[in-house]
């Protein structure tokens, strides 16, 4: 299944600058295996040391929250749009 | 999802039944012919009290349409003073404004928006031991802060005294807005439950916010604001509103109440308001975040600039972005930090090297990593081209 997947702004230094792109995948787990396997660096901002997805970065699939739906069992359909979106706070320097 | 909208009536506002005056009702006016304001909407917007958490680039265009709504009463809260760097965003303010403690310099200039309404001034940090004194008085508040201990403090008032929070956060050129904690809406923790560890927060390099952006942002929160106190359409709540400026799209997600959520939750296990800095794994306000810092070889900008001066043959490695050296240099070798594992070969490892940035953050992580790729004769510049600037050379500019 070919899905989109959209990069936020403070994530996309770590994917090639890439606003979106297209990955193969079934479930959202696949897709993101196949963004970090592409995007080395990704990873570490995607998941926690446990393996499991950072609790201040959400995926979406088109608009539903995974953590509502499968989680990264979510299933896939042609054309489907995943969104990670992950929390900004602003603009202090750190 | 459809729901009906509207802060509850408070008893003052039940028995007191305040009409507007003839001069209110011309600078109303276009407000009073809309069907949907109209006088019941106004003398609403008169009897409404707004807080406002943070008075600089969300604050801004917030006071400004809030003010000129007619919001009766707007509470301000900031400890900041204006600085040059506040102008490219920061409407409220002007260049005379530069070192004038924000909140007289906002309060000021609302109330010659509109003399009509009150405004109220808390200059301080908003926190644990104050936040909840704070915000009681007002009806809604609104969250334009900069920092995640602030927001989660904002958001756990909010949910323990049951008053909407009124949510925008902005990044580069990305926008998120939503209204957290309406009775039976999700809340911060909701959505997000814990914050970014510190060291994952984009760096300096890649901050920065396009001037404008705070602007549609804090006009988008305005707007909920005075639907939320009208009682008309569908507030942002139980909804994300993405925004962004480069592809200049709007994106609307789901957001749920987390019956699990530790604040808003079934079972709630945040009752009270707790130590936000510590929740952010943030100790002090100046410690950096990483001991990298303290624990590299650096060397002091007059010293560097008195072995240049004797003629010492030292390699200036620059680990900023392309865009930060067009800005200010101090003709070093550009290889910003994210390239410098794929470039280590580029660097002779017999000669002496001062790596430097704008702080001297980002060089401490590159001058740990060359150590540990067997560089042995290399220092940080303490305290960056900043210090730089200040210590050696006032003509290099800061930013």
């Amino acid at each position: 299944m070919a899905v989109k997947v959209i990069i936020p702004t403070p994530l996309r230094a770590y994917a090639g600058k890439q606003e979106s792109l297209e990955v193969e995948a079934a479930t959202v787990g696949e897709a993101l295996s196949a963004l970090t396997r592409r995007f080395g660096e990704l990873k570490k901002h995607l998941y926690a040391d446990d393996g499991r997805l950072r609790s201040f970065v959400n995926v979406y699939v088109n608009d539903e929250d995974i953590r509502y739906l499968e989680k990264d069992q979510t299933h896939l359909r042609e054309g489907d749009t995943i969104s990670i979106v992950p929390s900004i706070a602003g603009g202090r320097r750190h | 999802m459809a729901t009906k909208i509207g802060i509850p009536a408070t008893p003052a506002a039940a028995k007191a039944a305040p009409a507007l005056s003839k001069d209110e009702v011309l600078r109303y006016s276009r407000h009073l012919i809309m069907p949907e304001v109209g006088m019941q909407g106004q003398l609403k917007l008169k009897q409404a009290k707004v807080l406002l958490v943070g008075t600089g680039g969300l604050g801004a265009p917030l006071g400004l349409y809030l003010a000129a709504a007619g919001v009766g009463r707007i509470g301000l809260v900031d400890f900041d003073t204006v600085d040059y760097t506040n102008l490219q965003r920061q409407v409220l303010f002007g260049t005379s404004d530069v070192g004038r403690p924000k909140i007289e310099a906002a309060a000021g200039h609302l109330r010659n928006l509109n003399p009509e309404i009150q405004v109220d001034q808390f200059e301080t940090r908003l926190t644990s031991e104050n936040a909840l004194d704070i915000l009681r008085d007002y009806d809604i508040v609104v969250d334009g802060t900069d920092n995640f201990p602030t927001r989660y403090l904002v958001n756990d008032a909010c949910v323990l005294l049951g008053k909407p929070n009124v949510y925008g956060s902005i990044f580069r050129f990305e926008g998120q807005i939503t209204v957290f904690g309406y009775p039976g809406g999700p809340c911060y923790r909701c959505l997000y439950p814990e914050p970014p560890p510190p060291g994952l927060v984009p760096s300096c390099a890649e901050g920065g916010v396009l001037g404008v952006l705070p602007g549609i942002v804090g006009t988008i929160q305005a707007a909920e604001t005075l639907k939320l106190i009208i009682g008309v359409g569908e507030a942002l709540i139980g909804r994300l509103l993405l925004f962004d400026a480069l592809s200049m799209t709007f994106r609307a997600l789901k957001l749920r109440k987390n019956p699990e959520c530790p604040v808003c939750g079934e079972h709630p296990v945040v009752t009270k308001l707790i130590d936000y800095a510590e929740f952010c794994g943030i100790r002090g306000e100046e410690t950096p975040v990483s001991d990298t810092t303290t624990t590299v070889p650096e060397i002091a900008p007059r010293e560097l600039k008195a072995r240049l001066d004797r003629g010492d043959d030292l390699f200036i490695l620059d680990v900023r972005e392309p865009h930060e050296y067009q800005i200010c240099n101090l003709e070093g070798t550009l290889i910003p930090l994210g390239e410098l594992s794929r470039r280590v070969n580029e660097l002779d490892s017999s000669r002496e090297i001062v790596a430097h940035c704008r702080s001297g953050k980002r060089s401490a992580e590159a001058v740990e990593f060359l150590r540990k790729a067997g560089f042995r004769k290399i220092w940080n510049l303490k305290g960056g081209i900043l210090a730089w600037s200040d210590e050696v050379d006032p003509s290099v500019p800061k930013y």
